[in-house]
């Protein structure tokens, strides 16, 4: 018999109207990376919550070292040595580096802190696994990368032999995910174990060991990673054959439809502006890509485009309409879509039935009012047309209310309702955000699709994957500045992530040389 | 041909309001008849009986006080549907029964036209009172709470300074406004001894006025829309600063509304009228309008139920002081009732839950 240090034996956890996870088993060698993959909404987090005990299986029983445990909180899970690192970190950012790692268990002498012993311990760890973390640092000042690994240093500082990691590879650039990378396999080295939740199959094979396949809830199989490809796991993933490549020609680009000069943005959490001087053109027939890690100044640019929030300076003109000043409305009807970043912040009302939702662009025009009053039939049958067309899923159909449908199906309403709508330039932010595979390709499709009829497609995006995918033209935003163009076909992801952390950027020459 | 479904009537959303607000109202009754139990053992079956049906016999009265708190309970309740707290209602329907005094008693115009043109000025009192704040919201951002509180006293000292300065409309002596002329009154509907008049008809086709403008309008769409996600109305392109000054005046002109309808009324005695007393109170009617809203679930139709059954409590409760019940033990077990109803919301969780549930167990 193998030696196992966790065993998650037949696990079944219901939520009201889904069963999560559906008498799943997982065991955790001793040493080894284990991956847990999965689309979303497979159960991978629900699965990690029941072993950190922030949720309690209905089903289904936890060993550690063979012993049969129960696990009602994390504070067992902490006296049980399992760590875990979340997806949005748990840190107060007000703090300093070891004032967040000891919270909690304070080391003190009658009341007192005692900061001598803590400081020793973490600079140890951090020495002995390569994190180079500044304890003294305050958490607002450092970098998303190095806020991850103080969230590692909790679990280390608490002695945890077991530690999980949900989508740690998300937030990061592709540097410090093979930095990442290289502090997992020293865990391992040192007999700690890791799970490791994630639905990227690339760095699955770079790794893991062994990988645990989740669909729909329920368990399809653990693999060793040497035994198997990229290509086979995302058929275990997703239940058939998926296109990991985006089938497209070479683009055609015609006429400018969008050009900004020289848009400067203030930022809202500090004094320095959020943009900075950016100029651009998106021509007709061309999919252009804004890169870069969150936080550059991305979302404030396409705010200011859309008319969402108030540009500092600069023009932007659409299909020759000066278009800086102008309402959300006005821009709309120059052609304007736009795919926004937070679905369900400014994409959707979650209260309002499908059907509601699909005309929230259009309710005006005289296609579905008269003399004020909306024409309910006619809202019916446009909105039937669209579901119909973009196969948009739901318990029923235009009466839907919007809150009830999955993040898929609620992303391709608005895809459909953009899509749809009189446009000439098509904005997507982060269209494949949380979404399963089988959801990106569909929409990546339509993308491509939007771009072979003509339009003008500016696309907003972290993934990596996606950026070199979709593109034909990339533009990295770095600090709110545009610090590189350059062509898909002839650059590298590295090369890519070296201007996206500032370590290169190409003078504003070479940009404008890009350009032409 | 269509059948009748049960399931699809008992899983709307209407249907569920509606049972929480019953479980609200039944859950209210409950405690209020404890306090009564509690107050006098002895007497508070009977008591209880009267609260419970008493307002049965006055039917008329019902009605009668049923309007001013309709109307309130629309002015809340419509600014509510777009994510505005409307608490100035006191303020607007005092400013309404200011704008329909002086022009009862300062225009004179033929009887038949006198009436209606009263009852419009008050709406623009009103309409003018839920304005402001609507403006200070969408220009400068200022929390429309705390402006519609200011107004209620700013209105309220301003109509009772007003009219202690009038000497055609304030009797010193008395410390009240003078009668109303007849051709002012609004026409009675001739149920005896009680003032019931043409008011609540109106009021009753304003509410479904605003529930047609409601839900099948753009305004209606944007509205709703607005209150529930003002982020993605803002990205569709609606103008929110408009919608937020409409909606305000919309508001406050049907608490200007209520303030016309009460002070209006005819009265049932011969040569007399309603009466204004500048007393610096700020008028119960307006906050009244809160609980209305909130049993009514904001939705103008169910606005107009539950100002019929407060309305129907109090009455009932008028009647219970003729078991020894001082006044104020009747007004606790009526804000019992009203503060329960007010749960009417959570109440709705509990209910589709415990219908869920339910279900399952069928299964």
């Amino acid at each position: 018999m193998e030696d196992y240090i966790i065993e998650m034996l037949h696990i079944t956890k219901e939520f009201p109207g889904i069963i999560a996870n559906d008498d799943i088993t997982l065991k955790l060698r001793k040493g080894e990376i284990h991956a847990l993959l999965g689309e979303n909404g497979a159960g991978k987090s629900t699965l990690m919550s029941v072993l950190f005990g922030l949720y309690q299986a209905e089903n289904g029983e936890i060993k550690k070292n063979g012993n049969v445990v129960k696990i009602n909180n994390p504070n067992d899970a902490n006296d049980l040595g399992i760590g875990m690192v979340h997806q949005h970190f748990k840190l107060v950012e007000i703090f300093t580096v070891l004032e967040n790692i000891i919270l909690g268990i304070e080391p003190n002498k009658l009341g007192f802190l005692q900061r001598k012993k803590a400081r020793e311990k973490i600079i140890m760890l951090s020495e002995q696994y390569g994190l180079k973390v500044d304890p003294d640092a305050l958490i607002e000042n450092i970098s998303v990368g190095m806020q991850q690994r103080v969230e590692i240093l909790k679990m280390l500082y608490r002695d945890n032999e077991i530690l999980i990691f949900d989508e740690p590879t998300a937030v990061l650039t592709p540097q410090e995910i093979d930095e990442l990378m290289e502090i997992m396999r020293g865990f391992a080295k040192e007999g700690k174990s890791i799970l490791f939740i994630t639905h990227k199959l690339n760095e699955i094979i770079a790794v893991a060991d062994r990988c645990t396949v989740l669909r729909k809830g329920k368990l399809i199989g653990t693999v060793d990673i040497k035994d198997t490809t990229k290509e086979e796991l995302s058929r275990m993933m997703v239940g058939r054959d998926v296109l990991l490549k985006v089938d497209k020609k070479d683009s055609k680009p015609g006429n400018v439809v969008l050009s900004i000069k020289n848009v400067t943005v203030p930022s809202k959490t500090h004094r320095n502006n959020a943009v900075k001087n950016v100029s651009f053109d998106v021509r007709t027939g061309e999919i252009v890509c804004l890169a870069g890690i969150d936080g550059n100044g991305q979302t404030e640019f396409i705010q200011a485009l859309t008319g969402l929030e108030k540009m500092s300076g600069g023009r932007i003109t659409l299909c020759g309409r000066d278009i800086t000043k102008a309402s959300i409305r006005t821009r709309s009807k120059a052609g304007m879509s736009h795919i926004p970043e937070d679905r369900q912040k400014h994409g959707l009302i979650l209260d309002y039935t499908l059907e509601q939702n699909l005309v929230l662009e259009r309710y005006w025009q005289p296609e579905f009012q008269t003399c004020n009053f909306i024409k309910d039939r006619e809202v019916r049958y446009y909105a039937e047309k669209l579901i119909e067309q973009y196969d948009v899923r739901s318990g029923q159909g235009p009466v839907t209310t919007v809150r009830s449908m999955s993040g898929g199906n609620q992303q391709k309403a608005i895809l459909a309702r953009e899509i749809d709508k009189d446009h000439e330039l098509l904005i997507a932010v982060q269209p494949t955000r949380g979404l399963d595979v089988g959801a990106i390709e569909y929409i990546h499709k339509q993308l491509v699709a939007r771009r072979d009829a003509g339009k003008a497609v500016l696309l907003m995006s972290l993934e990596l994957e996606e950026v070199m995918n979709v593109s034909d033209r990339i533009l990295v935003m770095y600090e709110g500045e545009i610090v590189g163009e350059f062509d898909p076909k002839s650059v590298t992801v590295q090369e890519l992530g070296l201007y996206m952390s500032g370590a290169k950027r190409q003078m504003a020459k070479e940009i404008e040389h890009a350009v032409i | 041909m269509q059948s009748f479904d049960i399931k699809r009537v008992t899983k709307s959303k209407g249907f569920s309001a509606f049972t929480a607000a019953l479980l609200a109202i039944f859950l209210g009754l409950v405690f209020g008849f404890i306090i009564m139990f509690a107050a006098s053992p002895e007497n508070s079956l009977s008591g209880f009986q009267m609260v419970l049906f008493g307002g049965m016999g006055r039917l008329g009265d019902v009605f009668y006080f049923a309007t001013p708190i309709l109307m309130t309970g629309l002015a809340v309740g419509f600014a509510f549907k777009m994510g505005l707290f409307n608490i100035g209602a006191s303020g607007q329907y005092t400013m309404g029964m200011f704008f329909a005094l002086y022009v009862g008693f300062m225009w004179d115009l033929p009887a038949g036209i006198h009436w209606v043109a009263a009852i419009i000025a008050g709406m623009v009192g009103g309409l003018l009172w839920g304005l402001i704040p609507g403006i200070f919201k969408a220009l400068l951002n200022v929390n429309e709470v705390i402006t519609s509180i200011m107004f209620n006293y700013i209105g309220m000292y301003l109509v009772d300074m007003l009219i202690q300065g009038n000497a055609k409309m304030y009797i010193s002596t008395k410390t009240r406004t003078a009668y109303l002329p007849d051709s002012v009154q609004l026409p009675a509907l001739g149920i005896a001894n009680s003032s019931v008049n043409v008011s609540i008809i109106i009021a009753i086709i304003i509410a479904v006025i605003l529930f047609i403008v409601l839900n099948k309008t753009t305004f209606g769409y944007e509205l709703k829309a607005t209150g529930f996600n003002k982020h993605a109305s803002a990205y569709a392109g609606m103008n929110g600063k408009r919608n937020i000054i409409l909606t305000m005046a919309i508001a406050g002109a049907m608490a200007g509304f209520g303030g016309a309808f009460a002070i209006l009324a005819p009265s049932t005695i011969l040569g007399s009228s309603m009466t204004y007393e500048p007393i610096n109170v700020i008028a119960a009617n307006g906050f009244n309008g809160i609980a209305v809203a909130l049993l009514g679930n904001s939705s103008p139709v169910g606005i107009i139920f539950s100002a019929l059954f407060i309305s129907y409590i109090q009455r009932g409760g008028t009647l219970a002081s003729l078991f020894g019940f001082k006044p104020e033990i009747i007004d606790v077990v009526i804000a019992v009732i009203i503060y329960f109803s007010a749960f009417a919301m959570f109440m709705n969780t509990v209910v589709v839950k415990l219908f869920k549930k339910h279900k399952k167990e069928e299964v």
